[in-house]
């Protein structure tokens, strides 16, 4: 071969592989392996004039907690259509950015939300409840 | 002795060169003279990195007001202002949370001419955004995208998303209320895939949605990691990326031939010779333009006089200069008269109501309200590509250069305004009245919800007249215009709808002092 195709053949090899693994990190850096997000469990009292199907939120948590007579059940007020906050009403939800609207239960009554709002797990002692925003229980666990 | 004779002559040189050298170094600076002879404004272009971009003589067809508007120029203007202005609130911004708001807080009301600063780089960045589309518009209208300039229309559109881009990425960092939903329902839009994921239950193994919103907010929720991405994305990479593309497009320009004009330019100009002529080749061609003022093209300007064709300096430039301190100008009124917005503190538990994003959103944020998916991303990458197509689907030559040029011209495109207009005014009072789909059937699976957004439906029926229009006039060039003038309006309505008719929880009203109290 002649030693310039080699010296070209080579440098482009060089480059490509470059190019290549320069790609790969620069496609794993912006994901970091541990994410910096605050600590998704918190403990709260619930209370005590706390009515049947009133919502209680916490300051500055996007969960609304209730209690009945089957015990106590936390849902999550983050919209699943674009991550507005809920607010609880007499009815069930509804999110001011684009009208839609939930049940009590979280399922979807009308609007763009393409999910029901998912229950979140809690654990009650006495009247604390401390309550996970990073897992998801089934509809309709509640907890006394 | 000899030396002692030269020691008085030496120094008396040195004194003259000292003398001279801020003459010479001007000279060498500018090799060229005053740009007075067509010679010495040839080099005065092809000598100067920073005009060189232009060719040193311009057609006069270039040079009417009606061919460009200005539009491009005027695009231009604006982005170096808000390059300018943005440099200088870097003096003062910080990007954290809470200390943001309280930075830019100290821009307005506390930094001599802050206000004023900021106020025009948020002028600059709306009047880039109009004049980028209007620009788009001349474009299209003019058929200025066929051969060989089908690429360029590219990169445009390329620079229209980057625009775009650049203004949204800017919204956000202020952190005000604003700022704070717009991240957030911007992020959502981006994990809006998964309705589909979700819809076909493969989301656990293949979730580009969710990948997208984690690489742009670098966290699981809205907060410092969010604010910095956007941040080096407002300040660094989309300008990079943006002046980047600008170079191709202007290098482009002139590769392809300087401006689009009409087959006949040269004989219409002739018939009108109302403007002083101009005697081209006023002394022997030593080298009035280089090599690479030869562009391709039926006949490459060699061997011939180029006619019809005046120096750019001071023709050209003195007209882009206008036109920049023209744009300036309405920047600078506008920012006198309207200081930019600053809302609350952000604060993550409580959206605004209503939580609107920038009026150039407005018409997406009105179809996400219906479905997130289709709205925000189904409909604008089909509405892209489509752009995209136009100069590889129209290959036809007849009106290039001539506004509303091609077969149906400019009836066509003022019949168009009507399923243009009252397509998407129609369906909105529909969805408005009855409501859509989930309240009549309740319990419809969510793909359905997903895919049958109005903008789904408006674009059918405009496809569906554009088809039409392709077999009656025969031609592909007929339905592109009736396809973007039918985008265009879609536009100017739902972005209307969106910035005047809606209010607290997205409901439409009348008029804002309809709205209910808090």
């Amino acid at each position: 071969m002649p030693r310039r195709d080699w010296l070209g053949l080579s440098s482009l090899a060089t480059m490509a592989s470059a190019l290549l693994f320069g790609l790969i990190g620069l496609l794993r850096l912006p994901k970091a392996a541990v994410l910096p997000s605050p600590s998704k469990k918190f403990r709260v009292e619930l209370p005590q004039a706390l009515a049947q199907g009133e919502a209680f939120v916490p300051p500055g948590r996007s969960v609304a907690i209730f209690r009945d007579a089957e015990g106590v059940y936390a849902i999550s007020t983050v919209c699943t259509h674009l991550g507005c906050i809920v607010k609880p009403t007499a009815e069930g939800f509804e999110c001011p950015c684009h009208g839609s609207r939930f049940h009590g239960d979280g399922t979807v009554a009308r609007g763009p939300a393409p999910r029901p709002l998912p229950w979140l797990r809690v654990s009650v002692s006495g009247s604390n409840v401390l309550v996970d925003e990073a897992a998801v229980v089934p509809q309709g666990t509640k907890v006394s | 002795m000899p030396q002692t004779q030269q020691t008085p002559d030496a120094l008396k040189e040195f004194a003259a060169n000292l003398k001279h050298a801020p003459r010479r170094i001007l000279e060498t600076a500018f090799r060229t003279g005053p740009p007075v002879t067509d010679r010495a404004r040839s080099s005065f272009v092809f000598g100067n990195v920073f005009l060189h971009i232009h060719a040193v003589r311009t057609h006069r067809w270039s040079l009417r007001w009606t061919t460009t508007l200005g539009l491009g120029v005027a695009t231009a203007a604006a982005f170096l202002i808000t390059l300018v202005t943005g440099v200088m609130l870097m003096f003062y911004y910080k990007p954290y949370p809470d200390v943001a708001y309280q930075s830019i807080k100290d821009i307005h009301f506390v930094v001599p001419t802050g206000r004023l600063i900021r106020n025009l780089h948020r002028w600059a960045a709306n009047v880039m955004v109009i004049a980028v589309i209007l620009h788009m518009a001349r474009a299209f209208y003019t058929a200025a995208y066929r051969r060989p300039r089908e690429f360029n229309w590219l990169v445009g559109i390329a620079l229209l998303v980057v625009t775009l881009g650049l203004s949204f990425t800017g919204y956000l960092l202020p952190w005000d209320q604003l700022a704070y939903w717009a991240i957030t329902i911007g992020a959502n839009i981006a994990q809006s895939p998964r309705e589909v994921t979700d819809a076909l239950g493969i989301t656990e193994y293949f979730d580009p949605g969710g990948l997208q919103k984690l690489l742009l907010l670098g966290s699981d929720d809205v907060g410092a990691e969010a604010l910095i991405r956007f941040y080096l994305l407002h300040v660094m990479l989309l300008p990079l990326l943006l002046a980047a593309l600008m170079a191709v497009h202007f290098w482009r320009i002139r590769k392809d031939g300087g401006l689009v004009k009409p087959a006949d330019a040269d004989a219409w100009l002739a018939a009108r010779r109302e403007q002083e002529t101009y005697p081209v080749f006023t002394e022997a061609p030593v080298k009035t333009y280089h090599l690479a003022a030869i562009v391709r093209g039926r006949t490459p300007l060699v061997g011939k006089g180029p006619e019809n064709t005046v120096p750019s300096m001071p023709h050209l430039f003195y007209a882009e200069l206008g036109v920049m301190m023209l744009t300036l100008l309405v920047c600078l009124a506008l920012s006198i008269f309207s200081d930019a917005p600053l809302k609350e503190l952000a604060n993550p538990s409580l959206p605004e109501n209503p939580a609107k994003a920038p009026w150039y959103f407005l018409g997406v944020q009105e179809l996400v309200s219906y479905s997130a998916f289709m709205g925000g991303i189904g409909i604008p990458v089909i509405v892209l590509l489509g752009l995209g197509l136009i100069p590889y689907l129209d290959r036809e030559t007849e009106g290039t250069g001539e506004w509303f040029g091609g077969p149906g011209g400019w009836r066509l495109v003022r019949a168009s305004l009507a399923p243009g207009l009252c397509v998407p005014i129609l369906i909105e009072a529909f969805a408005i009245r009855f409501g859509w789909l989930r309240e009549w059937f309740p319990d419809i699976p969510q793909l359905v919800v997903t895919a049958v957004n109005p903008a789904t439906l408006i674009t059918l029926l405009y496809a569906a007249w554009s088809v039409w229009c392709v077999k009656r006039f025969q031609s592909a060039r007929a339905g592109a215009l009736a396809l973007f003038t039918c985008f265009l309006c879609g536009f100017v309505v739902l972005t209307t709808i969106g910035v005047w008719f809606r209010g607290p929880n997205w409901v439409f009203y009348w008029s804002p002092s309809d709205w209910p109290k808090h």
